[in-house]
C-alpha cells in the first residue's frame, strides 16, 4: 500500500501543478492578482504532497520491501540502517524523486514566506515554478516512476554500490541538490519579472535571499563532495575535473555571479537586463548538469543508469525550458528599462568585471565538459581532463581573486583610481612581501600556478578584511561581515589548493609488517595486516603507527574492503589530522615476499580547502541574516511609527 | 565621460574577454585533450613521444611482470591487432586483470613503452570506461572484436 500511496500523492502533486499554472495563467492575463490568495495554498499542498512522496519512499527503503523494483535493485537487508536510509537517493529514480521534492517544497517556501514581491510577480513566479515542475513530474511518472512493484517480490535485493556506502551519502546529495534545484526559484522568479516587466531594485531584493539561500547550500554540498572524494576514492586529489563535478561546479559559477550581479540591482537599480540573463542561466546550467548526469552519456559513479529513452526526455525538457526562457528574454528585454548609469572606476565595474570572469569560466568548463562528446560525434574518442581545466580556469580563477581584492575596497557610482590605489597598499604590501619572501626561498620548486596562488592569497586573506579598517566592528552590519568572511574563505581555500599542489610529499612503498618507512619527518611503522568484518563487508586492515618528533604516536587503519553485494573492492583510506595538514594513507595490493603496497601522502595544510569553502557558506548564512534582520527591523519600526501616529 | 561612451567601453572590454576565452579554450583544448588510440591505432598512425594519450585495450594473458621495487609492472596492452608494452608505477585498480580490459592514461617513453600515470579499469559490473563499450575478449582467439 505504501508504494500506491506514494504514486498516488506524485499524480496529485502534478495535477496541483497543473493547476497552479492555470490559475497563475488566468491571473495574469485577466489582470486579477487576487488569483494570488488561491495560487499560494495550492502550492503549498503540492509542495506538501511531494515530501509525503519522498517519505514514503524512505520508508519503503527503511523497510527494505522487496515488492518494490527500486528497492530490490538499490538496497539490501543486510545494509546498516543509515545506508538503506541514504540508499533512497543513491539511485537513479531516488534521486529525480528528490529533485522534484525540493522543487515542490521550494515552491510552497515562496508561496508561504515571500512577501517583499508584488502581487503579480508573485503570481508569475508561482506560475513559473509549476511550469518547470510539470516537466519533472512527467519524467518521474512517464520514464522514470520510483514506485514500480516487481512481482512476485525477490527474496533479497542487490545492494547499494559500495563507493556510495559513506555516511557523505546522508548529506551531500540533499545539500548539493538544494542548492541545484534551489536556483529554480531564481530562473522562475527571472520569468515571472520578464511578464510582469517589473525587473527593478525591488525586484532584486525581494529575490536576493532566495539566491543566497540556495548559492550556500550548493557551497555546503560542493565542499561536502570534495571532500568525501578525496577520503572515499583513495586517489590524494580533492577534485578530479570529473564532468559530474563540473556539473555542480558550472551552477555554483553562475549562482556567484549572480549573486555579485543581483546586489548591484538591489542597491544600485543596474543591470536589470543581464541580472535576469544570469537568473536564467543559473538554472540552465542546473539542468544542464542533470542532463549530462542522468542521460548516461557520462560513465562515472554518478550515472546510474545507462538509458538512451530518459536522455532525450530529458533533453527535451532543457531545449523547452531553456529555449522557452531565452525567446521570453528576447521577448520582453525590450520592455525592461534601461538602468542607472554608473562611472567606470566604481563598484559596479568591479562588479561587472567578478560577472564577466565567472562567466568566462564557466563558458570554458563547458566547452571542456562537452567537447568530448562533441568529437565523438565525428568519430574521434578524447578525454579533456584536469591538464585542461587546470591551465584555463587557473589563471582567470587568480584573476578574479585579484579583483575581488580591489571590488570591496571601491565606492558605489563613483571613485578615484589614487583614492583605490591608496586602500590596496596594504593588501599589496602583504603581497609583496610574501611574493620576495617565497621567491627566495622556494623559486623553482614549486610550479607557477602554486607560488602566485599562495602569494595572491595572502594578499586575498589581508584584502578581505580591509573593508573592516577603522570601521567600528560593533556597529558594522552583519552583510559586511558576511562578505568579509566569505571572501576570506576564499582566500584560506585557495591557500589550502596552492599549499596541497605546491608542498604535498608522496611516498609508494611495498613494505613487510614489521618495516619503517621515512616521509616528510613522519616515521610509520607497518605493524601487521588483520582480517576484520562489518555489516556487509570483510577487509584487509593495516595497522600503522605514525609518530613525527615528539608528537605521541597515533594508529592508522587503511583497509581494503569486499563487498558481497554487489561483488566489488574498495579502499578506506587512513587519516591523520594535525594543525598543519593531513597525513594520508592507502593500503594497496600484495606484492611478493610478503610485501604491501602502501601509498603515503603527506599534505601540508589540505584541510583549509574545505575549511575555506565551509568560511564561504559561512560568510553567505551571515549575509543572509543580516539583510533579513534588517528587512524585519525595518518593518517593525514601520507599524510602531504607523501606531504612533493612529 | 559620457554614459554611452562608458557602455561602449564595457561592451568592447567584453567582447575583447571573450574572444581572448574563445582563443584561450581553443589553443588549450589542441595541447591538452588526450586522444584515445588503440594499440593498432598507435602502430599505424604514430604517437610522438611524450604526448598525453589515453591508450585502451586488453591486457595480455601472462604479461602482467612485477619489479622487484613491489610497486612498478609491466604489461602488455593489445586490441588483437597490435600489442604495445607498458609500464604503471602505483596501485592498479582491483579489476586489472590479464585477459580484462583496461585504459591506460599517460605517453610513450623514447625507447617506445607506455609510461601510464593513471589506470582506469572496470570499477564493477555497472562501470565500465566508456572506451571500452562495445567491446569484447574472446576467450579462444584472443581477439578483441566489436560487441555489436
Amino acid at each position: 500500500m505504501i508504494a500506491e500511496a506514494g504514486l498516488a500523492a506524485l499524480w496529485l502533486a502534478a495535477s496541483l501543478a497543473l493547476l497552479q499554472l492555470a490559475l497563475a495563467t488566468l491571473g495574469l492575463a485577466g489582470g486579477k492578482s487576487d488569483l494570488l490568495g488561491a495560487v499560494r495554498p495550492v502550492a503549498v499542498a503540492q509542495g506538501v504532497l511531494t515530501a509525503v512522496a519522498f517519505a514514503l519512499l524512505i520508508t519503503l527503503f527503511m523497510r527494505s520491501d522487496m515488492s518494490v523494483l527500486l528497492v530490490v535493485t538499490n538496497s539490501h537487508s543486510l545494509k546498516p540502517w543509515l545506508y538503506k536510509f541514504a540508499g533512497t537517493w543513491g539511485n537513479h529514480e531516488g534521486s529525480m524523486l528528490l529533485w522534484v521534492t525540493v522543487m515542490g517544497v521550494a515552491g510552497a517556501a515562496v508561496a508561504l514566506f515571500e512577501r517583499a514581491l508584488s502581487r503579480a510577480t508573485h503570481m508569475a513566479t508561482l506560475g513559473g515554478q509549476a511550469a518547470i515542475s510539470l516537466g519533472f513530474y512527467a519524467f518521474l511518472l512517464f520514464a522514470s516512476n520510483p514506485f514500480a512493484r516487481l512481482d512476485p517480490p525477490a527474496v533479497d535485493g542487490q545492494g547499494l554500490n559500495p563507493l556510495l556506502q559513506d555516511p557523505g551519502l546522508a548529506f551531500h546529495p540533499p545539500t548539493l541538490y538544494l542548492g541545484y534545484v534551489g536556483l529554480s526559484v531564481a530562473f522562475s522568479f527571472a520569468v515571472g519579472a520578464l511578464l510582469t516587466r517589473q525587473v527593478d531594485a525591488a525586484f532584486a531584493r525581494a529575490m536576493r535571499p532566495w539566491v543566497l539561500g540556495a548559492w550556500i547550500l550548493l557551497t555546503l554540498g560542493i565542499t561536502a563532495g570534495s571532500y568525501w572524494a578525496y577520503y572515499e576514492l583513495g586517489w590524494g586529489g580533492w577534485w578530479f575535473w570529473d564532468p559530474v563535478e563540473n556539473a555542480s561546479l558550472m551552477p555554483w559559477l553562475a549562482a556567484t555571479a549572480l549573486l555579485h550581479s543581483v546586489t548591484v540591482l538591489a542597491t544600485r537599480d543596474s543591470l536589470r537586463a543581464w541580472t535576469v540573463m544570469l537568473a536564467v542561466v543559473a538554472f540552465s546550467m542546473s539542468m544542464v548538469g542533470t542532463f549530462l548526469v542522468r542521460s548516461g552519456i557520462l560513465t562515472s559513479v554518478h550515472a546510474f543508469a545507462v538509458d538512451p529513452e530518459r536522455g532525450t526526455f530529458i533533453l527535451a525538457l532543457l531545449g523547452i525550458y531553456i529555449g522557452g526562457a531565452l525567446a521570453l528574454f528576447g521577448w520582453r528585454v525590450g520592455a525592461v528599462r534601461e538602468g542607472a548609469p554608473f562611472e567606470l572606476v566604481s563598484r559596479e565595474t568591479m562588479l561587472v568585471v567578478n560577472n564577466l570572469l565567472l562567466s568566462v569560466i564557466l563558458g570554458l568548463v563547458l566547452v571542456g565538459t562537452l567537447y568530448p562528446l562533441l568529437t565523438e560525434a565525428f568519430g574521434h574518442k578524447v578525454s579533456v581532463g584536469a591538464p585542461y581545466f587546470d591551465r584555463i580556469a587557473g589563471p582567470i580563477a587568480l584573476a578574479l581573486m585579484i579583483v575581488m581584492i580591489i571590488g570591496p575596497l571601491t565606492r558605489w557610482r563613483r571613485d578615484r583610481i589614487r583614492e583605490i590605489g591608496r586602500r590596496m597598499a596594504i593588501p599589496l604590501g602583504v603581497g609583496g612581501v610574501i611574493f620576495i619572501l617565497l621567491a627566495a626561498t622556494a623559486w623553482g620548486r614549486i610550479g607557477i600556478l602554486p607560488f602566485l596562488g599562495l602569494v595572491i592569497a595572502l594578499a586575498v586573506a589581508v584584502g578581505s578584511v580591509a573593508p573592516l579598517w577603522k570601521r567600528n566592528l560593533r556597529r558594522t552590519p552583519l552583510f559586511t561581515w558576511g562578505m568579509v568572511i566569505a571572501h576570506l574563505g576564499c582566500a584560506v581555500s585557495l591557500g589550502g589548493m596552492a599549499c596541497d599542489s605546491a608542498f604535498t610529499v608522496e611516498k609508494l612503498v611495498a613494505a613487510r609488517p614489521g618495516d619503517r618507512v621515512e616521509t616528510a619527518g613522519w616515521t610509520l611503522r607497518f605493524n601487521r595486516i588483520m582480517p576484520i568484518a562489518g555489516d556487509n563487508w570483510t577487509a584487509l586492515q593495516a595497522d600503522i603507527e605514525a609518530s613525527r618528533g615528539a608528537e605521541e604516536p597515533a594508529l592508522l587503519h587503511p583497509q581494503s574492503r569486499f563487498f558481497a553485494s554487489p561483488p566489488t573492492t574498495t579502499t578506506e583510506s587512513a587519516l591523520l589530522t594535525r594543525w598543519n595538514g593531513q597525513l594520508y594513507v592507502v593500503l594497496g595490493q600484495e606484492a611478493d615476499n610478503g610485501r604491501w603496497q602502501l601509498r603515503i601522502w603527506w599534505k601540508p595544510f589540505v584541510t583549509l580547502i574545505w575549511f575555506g569553502g565551509f568560511l564561504i557558506a559561512l560568510g553567505g548564512a551571515m549575509a543572509l541574516i543580516g539583510r533579513e534582520r534588517r528587512g524585519w527591523l525595518l518593518k517593525w519600526r514601520a507599524r510602531n511609527a504607523m501606531g504612533a501616529i493612529a | 565621460m559620457k554614459a554611452k561612451h562608458q557602455r561602449l567601453i564595457l561592451v568592447i572590454v567584453a567582447l575583447a574577454a571573450l574572444i581572448g576565452a574563445g582563443l584561450l579554450a581553443a589553443s588549450a583544448l589542441k595541447d591538452e585533450a588526450a586522444y584515445f588510440y588503440a594499440p593498432n591505432d598507435v602502430r599505424t598512425k604514430g604517437v610522438e613521444p611524450g604526448k598525453a594519450i589515453r591508450l585502451g585495450g586488453m591486457v595480455v594473458k601472462g604479461s602482467i611482470k612485477r619489479a622487484s621495487d613491489g610497486v612498478t609492472i609491466h604489461f602488455d596492452v593489445t586490441d588483437g591487432k597490435a600489442t604495445v608494452p607498458a609500464s604503471f608505477k602505483g596501485i592498479t585498480p582491483d579489476l586489472f586483470r590479464e585477459g580484462s580490459g583496461v585504459v591506460a592514461e599517460g605517453a610513450f617513453d623514447k625507447s617506445g613503452i607506455f609510461q601510464a600515470t593513471n589506470l582506469l579499469a572496470k570499477h564493477d559490473e555497472r562501470y565500465m570506461p566508456r572506451e571500452l563499450q562495445g567491446m569484447k575478449y574472446d576467450e579462444k582467439t584472443h581477439k578483441m572484436k566489436a560487441d555489436r
